[in-house]
């Protein structure tokens, strides 16, 4: 038998210079350069402690370096539950790498044997007290090599950072308020931009009257590309003033027109479609369909609704324009400046800095173009520019309203024989960088516009959009899954948290629950009969039992299960969710179970679960894009309520650590598992099942007319 | 432009500035006081507050004319990285965050209702919290963070 032959990680196949990766610097210090993106998920620590083990220094003597395309490797996108995979990986292999090359040259000065040399601390010593360390040798050791194939990163057991709840190393910063966001980064001579939005979906601006805005007295400037126009001026206050003089003298065209917000499966399955066969899968022998479950599940238009407004930064000089952003791909994002700005990519630096969570792609990287034109009629100033509150809320894109049908056939004994699974949705991406045209807001409004992109789904392979985790885990003996992507697109939709997942893990979840009940058994007893794979069945079984499931049934208590792979290939994760409820509920309690493999970081996997549990439980009780036929209308907080503090239920985590196993990405493993729990205990509480969501007291009221 | 004399987080401050301008736009766009952040502009969000007396306010949507003469803090004025504000300390200790943007405003209403009521209830520490949003769902995190603080306050 031959064993493959080793290879790279991939972010280290793409960018394999160690040198792009790791150096140390004059200071006694370590420089570590991911190309990926801290968005509030902890990313940086998790990857500095997997840097400090396998250089052997301490975790403060590591710098993180922000991504920028000017020197960071090209990590693609910070998204999909992949950075722990991809950087992480990429990270620990080059960090082995360079450890090893300087035991070699530490090995030739001291004259011991490299494998008689130990490292603490950076310091190289061995027997007989001889040491140098990473930093005296760092003149001798060259790491513009890029990084071989064969190298064995540390064990498991001999790892003493990662896997232990580091504290994160942004958090001071935070909280004694030093300005890590950028919107708190003031470069010297910074100027406030303001971009104009129509208020109606869809409108183009056809004509400016700019003679108001011009008699302003703190005006700097006006800047027009065709549709395109906004304000530059020294201070924020006076660039809102001339935006909304500048508004007066706007006329726009008629917009196009929305869907029926009231009925979103009627419009997704009455447009022009590309469908795809996800996954078949044909039985040998099955026993004859009795009787066949038909149900539709729909979930709304969700906003990613960032807590800050998206911002940027940019500054010209020459045909060279610099570029700071929150988004979570600055090569990407590259890409689509160079073909809006018709500009060679290496005109153009982009560097990241920290802004709120996006949950997805938000308007980060559409303010980056606002700023970037916006900054044309600076002078050669930088401007910053901030997106409002309202523009936030109906710019952005969405994540993509679904409509999913299960089709169950049971046999007599109402088990499970056939399952066809069909969504229907727009896509779930439509980034910029991955397309030859670009995929940001102000390109679709300059005078030369480019169409807006109608969204599309990532291969099956990447995890898949619409379709993302709609082939079951279960060992159904037939299915047939379907996608059908919307090639229409009133709503401007791209990437949320989960793409499709939770949709679809909530229909999938939902109908298993009612088949359940339906043969009088326990819905963890049937999950666990219908799973293969025991990584699946412990996570669920740890829930059950932390949960103790299930608890007697007491009036207007009820609880619900659910469960999911995210994607199929990345965290396992069960809920259990107990609610309060009679005609509107409340979510008392979540007790979850999730394995990450390599938990990198404990404490940091927790909270991800945790907040993704709380996200995903607003998502469920309260969130919805509201429009009418003409405009987005849920434009504020008191149009798009999330969840508050006192509507937050508790919620309880336990990891099962699996510290031989390859790490994955936590951020997304709750949503689906969550959305199906607490639908599952609304049953279990009033006896009804809603199927649209959010779960509002409207829906469970209709629910209990329909059933009565 | 009339001068407005205020304290901000225990300095004496004059600043000359139309009275309907913000609270929030003189603190960041002219004394560079960053930790209030801009989230919403409406005061629904809580990013942005501030602490006059022992009430912690929205100062996105608070005109410079009625904070002539009064006592603001912002986050700053909690406490430094070497004196820190048991708040601070506690968030550090519960890693009560994810992305942060809307902590400066919550370490705002908790001191407030620290103020106001030193050893609250974990019923009224979600109450006192909840005219500020969270997206990331680091709530629990942030309560306990600050019922931490609370006992450490009464334990000195």
């Amino acid at each position: 038998m031959t064993l493959p032959a080793p290879s790279l990680p991939v972010s280290l196949l793409a960018n394999p210079r160690l040198s792009s990766w790791v150096r140390f610097t004059g200071d006694s210090r370590v420089a570590i350069s991911p190309g990926k993106v801290e968005i509030g998920q902890g990313i940086v620590t998790a990857l500095a402690q997997i840097a400090a083990d396998e250089l052997d220094v301490e975790i403060g003597r590591i710098e993180m370096i922000r991504a920028s395309t000017a020197a960071s490797p090209n990590e693609g996108v910070t998204s999909g539950s992949l950075s722990i995979q991809q950087s992480g990986r990429a990270l620990r292999h080059a960090c082995a790498e360079v450890r090893q090359r300087f035991l070699v040259a530490a090995s030739e000065r001291l004259g011991v044997d490299a494998s008689l040399l130990d490292v603490d601390d950076g310091v190289i010593s061995g027997p007989g007290n001889v040491r140098t360390s990473y930093w005296e040798l760092a003149g001798d050791v060259s790491l513009d090599h890029d990084a071989t194939a064969g190298v064995t990163a540390k064990t498991a057991a001999t790892r003493a950072v990662a896997g232990h709840s580091v504290q994160r190393v942004d958090i001071p910063d935070k909280v004694f308020a030093r300005p890590r966001f950028i919107h708190d980064y003031a470069l010297p001579g910074l100027l406030h931009g303001r971009v104009l939005r129509p208020n109606v979906s869809g409108a183009r601006l056809i004509a400016l009257d700019e003679a108001m805005a011009r008699a302003l007295p703190v005006f700097v400037a006006i800047a027009r590309d065709g549709g395109f126009a906004g304000v530059v001026a020294d201070s924020e206050m006076a660039a809102e003033a001339a935006l909304k003089t500048l508004r007066k003298g706007a006329t726009w065209s008629e917009g196009e027109p929305l869907p029926d917000e009231d009925d979103l499966a009627g419009f997704l399955k009455s447009q022009p479609v590309e469908t795809t066969v996800i996954d078949t899968r044909t039985a040998a022998s099955t026993t004859k369909a009795a009787r066949t479950l038909r149900r539709q599940y729909t979930r709304p238009y969700i906003a990613h609704a960032s807590i800050a407004p998206s911002c940027a930064m940019a500054r010209w000089e020459g045909d060279r324009v610099q570029v700071w952003t929150h988004s979570q791909g600055v090569y990407l994002l590259r890409a689509d400046l160079a073909i809006v700005l018709r500009l060679p990519a290496e005109n153009i630096v982009v560097e990241h800095m920290e802004g709120a969570g996006c949950y997805g792609h938000n308007a980060a990287d559409d303010v980056a173009l606002d700023a970037v034109l916006l900054a044309k009629a600076a002078g050669g100033r930088p401007v910053r520019v901030q997106w409002s509150r309202h523009d936030e809320m109906s710019h952005a894109p969405f994540g993509a309203a679904m409509a999913i049908e299960i089709a169950a056939d049971l046999d007599a004994d109402n088990e499970i024989v056939g399952w066809r699974h069909a969504i229907w949705s727009n896509g779930h991406a439509a980034r910029p960088g991955r397309a030859a045209q670009p995929a940001l807001l102000a390109a679709t409004e300059i005078a030369n516009p480019y169409p807006r992109m109608i969204s599309t789904n990532p291969p099956a392979a990447n995890g898949g959009g619409g379709d993302r985790n709609s082939v079951p885990l279960y060992d159904f003996p037939a299915w047939t899954i379907i996608s059908h992507r919307l090639l229409t697109m009133p709503v401007r939709t791209s990437a949320l948290r989960t793409l499709g997942a939770q949709g679809n893990v909530f229909a999938i979840e939902s109908l298993l629950d009612e088949i359940a009940v339906l043969r009088n058994e326990d819905p963890v007893a049937f999950r666990l009969r219908h799973l293969r794979d025991e990584r699946a069945k412990d996570v669920i079984r740890a829930a059950a039992q932390r949960a103790q499931w299930k608890p007697e049934k007491r009036t207007g208590i009820g609880y619900g299960v659910g469960f999911a792979r995210y994607k199929n290939t990345g965290a396992y994760c069960a809920a259990i969710a107990e609610i309060e409820g009679s005609d509107d509920i409340r979510v008392r309690r979540l007790t979850l179970a999730v394995d990450v493999g390599e938990a990198i970081n404990p404490d940091g996997v927790i909270n991800q679960i945790e907040g993704g549990a709380i996200q995903a439980t607003s998502w469920v009780l309260k969130e919805r894009v509201r429009f009418d036929r003409t405009r987005i209308a849920s434009t504020s907080w008191t149009d798009y309520p999330i969840l508050t503090f006192s509507e937050v239920p508790a919620v309880d985590v336990e990891i099962i650590q699996r510290p031989e196993s390859e790490p994955v990405g936590a951020g997304e493993a709750a949503h689906g598992p969550i959305a199906a729990a607490i639908a599952n205990a609304v049953h279990d509480c009033l006896g009804v099942r809603v199927r649209d969501l959010p779960i509002t007291r409207d829906k469970i009221i209709a629910a209990m007319e329909l059933a009565s | 432009m009339p001068t407005i004399q205020f304290q901000l987080n225990g300095a004496a401050m004059a600043v000359d500035a139309d009275p309907d301008q913000t609270l929030l736009e003189v603190l960041r766009g002219r004394l560079g006081v960053t930790g209030p952040h801009f989230g919403c502009g409406a005061g629904e969000c809580g990013a942005c507050h501030v602490m006059i007396g022992d009430r912690a306010m929205a100062s996105c949507d608070m005109p410079m004319w009625s904070v002539a003469g009064k006592d603001v803090v912002t986050i700053e004025g909690l406490g430094t990285a070497e004196q820190p504000h048991p708040l601070q300390r506690a968030f550090i200790s519960e890693q009560a965050m994810q992305c942060g943007y809307c902590v400066a405003g919550i370490l705002i209403s908790a001191a407030a209702l620290l103020k106001r009521n030193p050893s609250p209830t974990e019923a009224e520490v979600r109450t006192a919290l909840d005219r500020n949003l969270c997206r990331c769902g680091s709530h629990n995190r942030m309560v306990r963070a600050v019922l931490r603080a609370a006992s450490e306050m009464a334990a000195t």
